[in-house]
């Protein structure tokens, strides 16, 4: 063997590669999404997934691998949630008069997303499983997976389809809300946490403090409602 | 901003301690939110912050520098995804039509009847 390649062998095992790698292609993807003005389709999300997983696809890295590097950055998530308090705190004020608008959209949006998602599939004749795996596609990944689970779907398909509808709802929201002439960044916060879980808050926050913090409400109530309305919703469906 | 990160990580702590400890339904993390939060209350109910000046302490400054990044959090689990892009088998297109309708619909609907009732809400409140 070449010392080259022993050098290959030994650093794509190490956590330092892979942590590296990870950085430096977001703070690319980042840099590219600045440049463009941060227009909505040009996600440093989605540029960064597609870009690292190409590179371990050529280089014929396994997930388990890449993730011992990453796991650094997704440790954080841990953290970053409890962050959530503080511009919650910062803008109660601003929660609590919203409260009935609250209830009305998280109610509305949430039978909209799982009934809109079953409806398309169905009439393309998609089976059962696939549709039990595709029905709690807003809500937050992990809760997400334990719904499809329950119900016997797929939850690794499941983690697919979660996380394409966080990116479709993080680069669609800005230009939809445009489109829609919706100002309020209430509104258009709380519906990109709805939508589009923790992927569409990520994108709130980037916009104004006071859209992300609706965006965090919304995930959460959306994961709650979720696990508890999808079973009357699967049941009248699939019946 | 170590003191405001080791704060962040007590609070999860205590919320996976709690959620782990009686069985919660509740993820850690979100416990951890929720102590945190309450923390804040008895912070100002002491004298020491106000809604207007948290975002000058260690924690405000910790809290949205972790916040504006959070989308870089998401990437390892996202790339993970590749892995199971085959699951998709001949589903594929009908399944990213679906999302994209299912998407679009979902937020339209959750901010057009935000704004309905807020505006319906406040014309109530005017008469």
């Amino acid at each position: 063997m070449t010392p080259g390649f022993d050098l290959w062998v030994y650093l794509s095992s190490t956590p330092l590669l892979w942590l590296t790698v990870t950085l430096i292609v977001w703070a690319s993807a980042e840099r590219i999404a600045i440049a463009s003005g941060r227009h909505p389709a040009v996600n440093p999300v989605l540029i960064s997934i597609i870009v690292l997983g190409a590179i371990l696809i050529l280089t014929g890295t396994s997930f388990a691998t890449y993730f011992q590097g990453a796991q650094f950055v997704h440790f954080l998530l841990g953290p970053a949630i409890v962050a959530i308090a503080v511009p919650l705190y910062r803008n109660l004020d601003r929660v609590r008069e919203n409260t009935l608008p609250m209830i009305a959209a998280l109610v509305a949006g949430s039978v909209t997303a799982v009934v809109s998602a079953l409806s398309v599939a169905a009439i393309f004749g998609v089976p059962e499983p696939v549709l039990v795996s595709l029905a709690p596609k807003s809500v937050t990944a992990g809760v997400a997976m334990g719904i499809a689970e329950q119900f016997g779907g797929q939850p690794a398909l499941t983690a697919v389809l979660v996380v394409t509808t966080g990116l479709i709802g993080a680069i669609i929201v800005t230009p939809l809300m445009n489109v829609l002439g919706l100002k309020d960044y209430a509104a258009r916060g709380f519906a990109a946490g709805l939508a589009a879980h923790g992927i569409g808050t990520a994108r709130a926050f980037v916009v104004d403090e006071v859209a992300g913090t609706f965006a965090g409400i919304a995930m959460a109530l959306n994961a709650v409602l979720t696990a508890l309305i999808l079973p009357l919703i699967l049941y009248w469906f699939l019946t | 901003m170590i003191e405001a990160f080791a704060l962040l990580l007590l609070c999860q702590l205590a919320g996976e301690i709690l959620s782990h400890g009686f069985g919660l339904p509740m993820p850690g993390p979100v416990i951890g939110l929720l102590i945190l939060f309450a923390g804040l209350f008895v912070a100002q109910n002491f004298g020491s912050i106000t809604s207007a000046s948290v975002n000058d302490t260690t924690l405000g400054r910790g809290a949205s520098g972790l916040l504006q990044h959070l989308s870089l959090l998401f990437v390892p689990a996202g790339v993970g995804v590749i892995d199971h892009l085959g699951l998709l088998s001949s589903y594929g297109p009908v399944l990213f039509l679906a999302l994209l309708v299912s998407t679009t619909l979902s937020l339209a609907v959750t901010a057009l009847v935000f704004t309905g009732i807020k505006s319906w809400q406040s014309g109530r409140n005017a008469s």
